[in-house]
């Protein structure tokens, strides 16, 4: 078993050999064509294999050179960001925007360091009426504020 | 001379309206508001705002976007210098000294110095810009597909350079975001490409969802990392007006800043950051006693703020003449540029002068607004620092998905926009920045499309490129460039560089 030395290397390689290699594949299903007269697969299969090169390359040189391991990933807030921007993106037309905002606050917000509750929460109403005031009544973005089914 | 007058007079002639003075006056504000708060970058701001300009015609929205940036800026100066936090990261060179000023109860000269700094490199970046486009632009009409292709080969490569970090990595950055602007419909076909069956992938992906991911949700992400309060300086500011000996000492600094700043902006991968490093560097070595710097040295601060906001004006020549984003911040102008049906090139100047002159005309009011609205305007920012971070950031993200959703009214480019968070901070985990991935994305569509171009014309001769004397040098330059850097003496002097300025 060969031994991982630069960790940050042989990753960031793999990332990029995948994607390559994968945008390859895919790809390889469009018309090539012929130089002068390029199809829509001749640019993709010129990146994808330049790309899954370098991605090997960079992926080797995890074996060759010796560097930092990868620092720990922020699980907490990677995981809270992420979830309370999805959470928005389901609710935004369901619910109207307002109700979106203060689960986006208080979802985000229990991902920081301390997480008051009643703080959050209030935040979150605070910015819900800013963003309805400035973002639907005065820029006029066709988002619904309210709930659909108390419009109707 | 006379010709460069009258463009003027045309640029503030359409600049000087009440409504484009106020969106000149809305970008710059709302720009420093957001350049105050740290760990959001002027990409993820612009990001951030661009939908706010959707409905506007299209000189406002891009004298609003301008504001936006530079505003940006100088918001994060402010920061740099009281909190010792840059705003931004053109502003790391400026809390060096700045913050030692500040801690030496000299925090109003700093800011003064900074914003006169600015205002006047500002000046002569824009006169700049003004003088040196049209013959930029009358060159620039000749260039053939072939040409363009190469160009944008050299411009990729000189963003590689100027990077942090590894080059292989940059250089795989730059596939993947050339990779990335291949989702969508192939113009010339009118095939689907990478878009999965997903109807929303085939207009091809959003450059604001991948931009908003990596460089807006990725900061958040890294920022809550650390649990360190920061330190404000709390102590009122005053002292606003600098003393005789301090204007002096800062003169000559704010000159050769601008000058090395003005240079190095329009440089393809140069920009803002780069000035500030090196006009920092220059100071320090030519000053006669260097080890005051980084102890409240005022040239420390004068030099890096001029020369990043000369760069910051400088780096819009390349933009506006060739059409090519010298760095991530241009790119998102070009992304606002052909959302508003412009496509950025030499023909902008020619076929809509009242846009063009009347975008550089802005550029210098806002320039001005930014010196007397700031200065009196410090105390606010202040209090705005001490939000702690724990509200802000909710609050950033909200912005962030609203300008995202309303996009195209479409909750799938939050999810993407999700997606390129992850993938973002996972990169810069992995020592990958992600500033040439975007220059890749945007100037990917635009290189497949001269490529396929200039075969087409050649007959599918790749010596085109070489045999065409203009496109052979660009080509010459990427390639000496690239071995250059791989060289390994010059590779150890580029990381000892950026090591010294981390």
């Amino acid at each position: 078993m060969i031994k991982i030395r630069n960790p940050r290397d042989f990753w960031a390689g793999v990332i990029f050999l995948v994607i390559g290699v994968g945008a390859a594949v895919v790809g390889s299903d469009y018309p090539m064509g012929t130089g002068g007269r390029m199809g829509a697969g001749y640019f993709p299969m010129v990146l994808s294999v330049l790309l899954s090169i370098l991605g090997f390359a960079i992926m080797a040189s995890g074996f060759a050179t010796d560097g930092p391991p990868v620092d720990k990933f922020a699980l907490r807030p990677l995981f809270f960001v992420l979830l309370g921007v999805v959470i928005f993106g389901i609710l935004a037309k369901v619910l109207g925007l307002a109700i979106s905002i203060v689960a986006l606050v208080m979802v985000t917000a229990y991902g920081g360091h301390e997480f008051r509750w009643k703080e959050a929460l209030m935040a979150g109403i605070v910015l819900a009426i800013f963003c309805v005031v400035v973002f639907i009544y005065g820029l006029k973005l066709p988002f619904p504020a309210w709930p659909a089914f108390l419009s109707a | 001379m006379m010709e460069l007058l009258n463009n003027l007079a045309i640029g503030f002639g359409a600049a000087l309206t009440v409504s484009n003075l106020m969106y000149c006056l809305v970008g710059v504000l709302l720009g420093t508001l957001i350049g105050v708060l740290p760990g959001i970058g002027p990409v993820a701001t612009i990001a951030m705002l661009l939908p706010a300009t959707f409905n506007l015609p299209p000189l406002p929205a891009l004298i609003m976007l301008a504001g936006i940036y530079y505003g940006a800026q100088y918001g994060g100066s402010t920061t740099a210098i009281l909190v010792n936090l840059p705003g931004e990261s053109s502003s790391v060179v400026t809390a060096l000294d700045g913050y030692q000023m500040a801690r030496k109860g000299k925090a109003g000269t700093a800011l003064a110095i900074a914003a006169l700094g600015s205002f006047f490199a500002g000046c002569v970046a824009t006169f700049l810009l003004a003088a040196a486009a049209p013959p930029m632009a009358k060159i620039a009409l000749q260039f053939g597909a072939a040409e363009y292709f190469s160009l944008m080969v050299l411009g990729l490569i000189a963003a590689v350079v100027l990077a942090h970090g590894s080059v292989i990595k940059a250089v795989a950055m730059i596939l993947l975001g050339l990779v990335l602007g291949l989702v969508g419909t192939d113009v010339n076909s009118g095939m689907a490409r990478y878009s999965f069956g997903v109807p929303e992938l085939i207009d091809g992906l959003n450059f604001v969802c991948i931009a908003m991911g990596m460089f807006g949700f990725a900061e958040v992400i890294k920022n809550l990392e650390n649990t360190g309060e920061r330190e404000v300086f709390t102590k009122e500011v005053h002292n606003l007006i600098p003393s005789k000996e301090d204007l002096k000492a800062a003169a000559p600094a704010i000159l050769r800043g601008t000058v090395l700043g003005s240079f190095l902006g329009i440089l393809p991968g140069g920009g803002a950051v780069l000035a500030a490093f090196s006009a920092y560097t220059l100071e320090k070595k030519i000053a006669k006693d260097p080890s005051t710097f980084g102890k409240g040295d005022i040239r420390g601060v004068a030099a890096p703020e001029a020369a990043n906001n000369a760069a910051a004006q400088t780096s819009f020549i390349p933009l506006l003449t060739l059409g090519i984003p010298p760095n991530p911040v241009m790119a998102m102008m070009v992304g606002a540029m052909i959302i508003q049906g412009i496509q950025p090139g030499p023909q902008v100047m020619t076929e809509r002068p009242e846009l063009f002159w009347g975008m550089i005309a802005s550029m210098w009011i806002g320039n001005l607004m930014l010196v007397v609205l700031n200065l009196p305007l410090i105390g606010m920012w202040i209090k705005l620092l001490r939000v702690p971070y724990r509200l802000l950031y909710p609050a950033i993200l909200v912005f962030c998905c609203i300008g995202v959703y309303s996009l195209s009214n479409n909750p799938v480019d939050v999810y993407l926009t999700a997606f390129f968070g992850l993938l973002g901070y996972a990169l810069v985990k992995l020592d990958c920045e992600p500033a040439p991935l975007l220059l890749g994305f945007i100037l990917g569509p635009l290189m497949e499309e001269n490529l396929r171009r200039a075969m087409l014309l050649s007959r599918g001769d790749p010596m085109t490129f070489l045999n065409r004397p203009l496109s052979a040098t660009l080509l010459g330059i990427s390639m000496l460039l690239l071995l250059i850097i791989l060289a390994p003496s010059v590779r150890k002097k580029r990381e000892e560089a950026f090591q010294e300025a981390d």
